[in-house]
């Protein structure tokens, strides 16, 4: 009952509305302060202070601690303003493998005209990545959240928070931005063997992609694997040309689930797929993917091998994991 | 909150604000307190630059119990003052050496203003105040530092954001400074040597005493006149009167156990035939309760007493710089009727002291029946024969009044004080000596009189039948340029005398007198700020009888008035400022669609937006597709007129969702 009202409680004074696409503006509801701890030993210094003062009838000792109380009121205005009015919207976040850190990006834009030192953004008040963000720019910080498993990692509640300048209050604003990260499964240990691969050297006459005959050049495609750029041609000012290839003996590998034994748990299978995966990719093969309710076709290159990851990724794990809602593995 | 370890670079700061802070102290405090805070304060830097481990929690404690034990030898106490200081100091350095995380660094910023405050209470002088604005001004700097992650590399931001937080903290500071209510304190005993060091009168006199006082060029107390100044031989500033001689020094009786000088308050009784002398007195702090009134005081001050010889007491020692007003009679006839025992004290001299003064005395009285005549006779004999008036006299043996008179013959105001008064008493003729100061300069910056410890002076007061007690100046008789022109006029330009007390370089004086001239208003305006004057301050502005509760309203209105300005001072630059007319009305125009709930996408453009509100609100349709024409034409067509811009603002203005 307690709990209920509480988390009732925080959630209108805190305005926590779930993800939001877009923009978050700190207006001045969404921005918070607090004086913190040593800010509360700051006021029984000054309190001393003055009895000091009174007892020993110090003129000056009544100036000088006025004057650091009308500091520390002031101080309160330079926290809040450190952080009104930033613009905070989300940038790209990079895919990881289970066990990694995913890193999440946020754009810090300050329209203003008065700089911002050392706002810090943190998602669970232990590591806090600090930036500054001047006048009239944009600063990108960016906050490693450990992805422990596999599937779309959320960062949840982020924290944005500033104790500029002088330390005595803690000004900060939640931030739930709409990021996702994809987590792939971690891949097996090196060293296991490729599943063999199907030759359809039958189909003779067909041109197909192949790995073996060169066959002509194309313009470059984002996603086409490095190996296969024309280095020379690129290195005579011709622009970025992919090397296309035919072969009749052209190997198609196909990466099947049903390939690994019926008993072995559904993780570690796909961690093992994982790694064909990727061992597959770095052949330069062409290869596909099968999968109970999903089939990846054959293709090659960078592409192919997100597109195959991806997939691993996402097998059948409809629900997202949260850090904020995390159970303990 | 951070444990975040400290680095050398605020540390560094950290040092240096407080050895700033310290430093005045270093002059106060045992050498080896001294030597002990710079030598941790070193290994400290040391440490920081070479990276190695801070010492260990024993070591540290070893110290701690060696220097309270050291502090304690040395003061007898570890209270009080001086110890207190010298154990903050020590322990401060301590502190620093075992500085390892942010919130320690914070702390010692908190230790360092307390720091600064215990300088106050040495010294209040203006230069002090500007030190130590510059010292919170290092320490509040790197406080910021300390609150910087990553730390920062220049220092230019960190000080400049230091200056511009204490600059706008000034409004503030001053309001509570004002109208926070004041109360007398002290709230609880003060140690015992809360106040040494202050120099003044003391309440004993012997050879020696005063001419060391005239080497100091402190200012004793400041008078300014609402009637004329009275001339420069009426300028005797009464203090301690003295009756007691053991043959060598004189002292102040203990007033209360003579019943014969019962303290007597408000108006004191005395025959004056002139009108009086108005003015106001602010005393420096002596650590004595004597006040001091020009010969005659004819008005006891608030908290104060006069005994019957006219010495003008304060009920509690003068700590604190003390302002009061009176009046004095330069005509008067006082003690025509003095009591028996009072005129048998003024006879007293020790046995055995003084022989051929005793016997000069003698020989006096039978030459001459009259007591006045006979006073003349010695005062004469001062003016003729051939005495000095210097301020380095040569010491004298066990009968000082004999070798004075009668073989070394130069002195300083005590001296023939002394010697004249010891001869009245041998002749039979009641007196006593009175110490006070004699002189002033009046500084025509500020037009008032500045009386200097070097004005310093003793003179007697007989007792003559149906006159009373009359005011004889001995060294008048001597060198009467002490009583015309000063001090420096009278004595040898040998003898060494403070430089304010010589005349020359006429531009120094006057600085000196306009440098005196501002310390006096800081004095009356700024450290003599009392519950007082806040009462007349606010009986000024029309709050009579101003209650605790008044203040605190005026307070609380005073202090959210300065915040609210300061936010809204503060928080004006934050918004993005757009300077294109064109840009700023179409923003404005979707604003106005956002507080309707028809935001734009942010990824929307204008000719997209218009039709999806032509679609959502057909109402709007036409002013939207007027605006947004508008606004397309001005921003990619060619060659906008000023008319068309005013026409987009304008209908902007107009449109209505």
């Amino acid at each position: 009952m307690y709990a209920a009202l509480k988390n009732h409680l925080a959630t209108w004074l805190f305005q926590l509305r779930g993800p939001q696409t877009g923009v978050i503006v700190l207006v001045q509801r969404r921005v918070f302060i607090l004086p913190t701890r040593q800010g509360l030993v700051f006021a029984a210094v000054l309190v001393l202070m003055l009895i000091g003062s009174v007892n020993y009838s110090l003129s000056l000792g009544f100036v000088l601690t006025f004057l650091l109380v009308a500091m520390g009121i002031n101080a309160m205005i330079y926290t809040f303003r450190n952080l009104a009015n930033l613009q905070l919207s989300a940038a790209r976040t990079q895919s990881v493998f289970a066990g990694e850190k995913a890193q999440f990006a946020v754009c810090i834009d300050n329209p203003g005209q008065t700089d911002r030192y050392s706002v810090g953004l943190t998602h669970d008040k232990k590591e806090s990545t600090f930036v500054d963000v001047p006048a009239q720019r944009t600063t990108v910080a960016s906050i490693g959240i450990p992805a422990p498993r596999r599937g779309l990692l959320r960062p949840g509640r982020l924290t944005l928070f500033t104790r500029y300048p002088l330390g005595l209050y803690y000004g900060w604003a939640y931030l739930e931005l709409d990021m996702q990260c994809i987590v792939y499964p971690r891949p097996a240990p090196r060293g296991l063997p490729l599943p063999p691969a199907e030759s359809n050297a039958g189909l003779g006459a067909q041109r197909g992609q192949g790995q073996e005959d060169f066959a002509g050049l194309r313009q470059y495609h984002p996603g086409d694997s490095p190996r296969h750029i024309a280095w020379k041609a690129a290195a005579r000012d011709q622009g970025l040309l992919t090397k296309q290839f035919s072969g009749r003996a052209d190997t198609e590998l196909w990466l099947d689930w049903r390939q690994l034994p019926p008993r072995m748990d559904v993780e570690e299978k796909l961690s093992r797929m994982t790694r064909w995966v990727l061992d597959a990719h770095a052949l330069g093969t062409s290869f596909g993917l099968r999968m109970p309710g999903r089939t990846v076709a054959l293709g090659s290159g960078d592409a192919q091998r997100e597109r195959c990851l991806e997939a691993l990724a996402l097998f059948e794990n409809p629900h997202q994991n949260d850090p904020s809602h995390d159970q303990p593995a | 909150m951070t444990q975040a370890t400290i680095s050398l670079r605020n540390t560094l700061w950290l040092t240096a604000a407080l050895a700033m802070v310290a430093a005045p102290h270093a002059e106060r405090l045992p050498w080896w307190v001294v030597m002990l805070a710079a030598m941790l304060v070193l290994w400290r830097v040391y440490i920081g630059r070479t990276r190695l481990e801070l010492p260990r929690k024993w070591l540290i404690m070893m110290i701690v119990a060696g220097a309270t034990a050291g502090i304690y030898l040395n003061y007898r106490t570890i209270f009080g003052r001086d110890a207190g200081v010298a154990l903050l100091i020590v322990m401060l350095a301590l502190k620093l050496l075992e500085t390892r995380s942010q919130r320690d660094g914070m702390l010692l910023t908190f230790l360092g203003y307390f720091l600064v405050i215990t300088n106050f209470l040495y010294s209040q002088t203006i230069a002090t105040a500007l030190y130590m604005v510059v010292c919170v001004w290092i320490i509040t700097a790197a406080m910021i530092g300390l609150n910087y992650t990553p730390p920062p590399r220049g220092y230019r931001n960190q000080l400049s954001t230091a200056g511009l937080l204490l600059a706008q903290s000034a409004p503030l500071m001053l309001v509570l400074f004002l109208f926070f209510p004041r109360v007398t304190g002290p709230l609880w005993g003060l140690p015992h040597d809360a106040y040494s060091g202050v120099t003044g009168l003391s309440d004993t006199m012997s050879p020696g005493s005063l001419s060391n006082l005239s080497l100091s060029d402190a200012v004793a107390f400041r008078v300014e006149f609402k009637s004329a100044v009275p001339q420069p031989k009426f300028l005797y500033w009464r203090g301690p009167v003295m009756w007691d001689f053991d043959g060598r020094t004189w002292t102040i009786p203990r007033y209360y156990d003579n019943v014969w000088m019962t303290p007597r308050y408000g108006e004191l009784r005395l025959d004056a035939t002139s009108p009086p002398v108005e003015y106001a007195v602010t005393v420096e702090p002596h650590n004595q309760r004597w006040l001091f009134a020009l010969d005659l005081p004819g008005l006891v001050p608030p908290r104060a007493m006069a005994t019957t010889d006219f010495q003008l007491r304060s009920a509690a020692p003068v700590n604190n710089r003390m302002r009061y007003d009176m009046k004095s009679f330069l005509n008067y006839s006082i003690g025509l009727e003095e009591s028996r025992p009072a005129l048998q004290r003024a006879l007293q001299l020790p046995p055995g002291f003084n022989p051929r003064t005793t016997a000069f005395a003698k020989a006096l009285r039978q030459k001459f029946a009259d007591d006045q005549a006979l006073m003349r006779e010695v005062l004469s004999m001062f003016r003729n024969q051939k005495f000095f008036y210097t301020l380095s006299p040569p010491l004298l043996g066990e009968h000082s009044v004999d070798q004075f008179l009668f073989d070394t013959k130069s002195g300083f105001c005590e001296h023939y004080a002394s010697a004249f008064a010891v001869l009245m008493r041998a002749a039979g003729i009641p007196a006593r000596i009175v110490t006070g100061y004699q002189g002033g300069e009046i500084n025509p910056v500020g037009n008032y009189m500045i009386v200097r410890q070097a004005d310093a002076h003793a003179w007697t007061e007989v007792w003559f039948r149906g006159e009373g007690w009359i005011r004889v100046d001995p060294t008048a008789a001597v060198s009467p340029l002490r009583v015309e022109s000063g001090i420096a006029a009278a004595v040898p330009s040998t003898d060494s005398l403070p430089a304010a007390m010589r005349g020359g370089y006429a531009w120094l004086r006057q600085m000196r007198l306009t440098w005196d001239s501002l310390a006096n208003s800081w004095n009356q305006w700024v450290l003599g700020y009392n519950p007082e004057r806040q009462r007349q301050l606010l009986s000024r502005v029309g709050i009579d009888d101003a209650t605790w509760r008044t203040l605190a309203v005026i307070l609380i209105v005073a202090t959210g008035l300065i915040v609210l300005v300061l936010s809204l001072f503060m928080l004006r630059r934050l918004r993005t400022v757009v300077r294109d007319p064109v840009k700023r009305a179409y923003l404005r125009f979707c604003r106005k669609l956002e507080r309707k709930g028809l935001p734009r996408d942010p990824a929307e453009g204008p000719s997209d937006y218009a039709a999806r509100l032509a679609h959502l609100r057909p109402d709007l349709a036409p002013a939207v597709a007027a605006i947004t024409r508008l606004y397309i034409a001005l921003r990619y067509g060619a060659g906008p007129g000023p008319t068309a811009i005013q026409q987009l603002e304008q209908q902007v203005r107009h449109f209505s969702a």
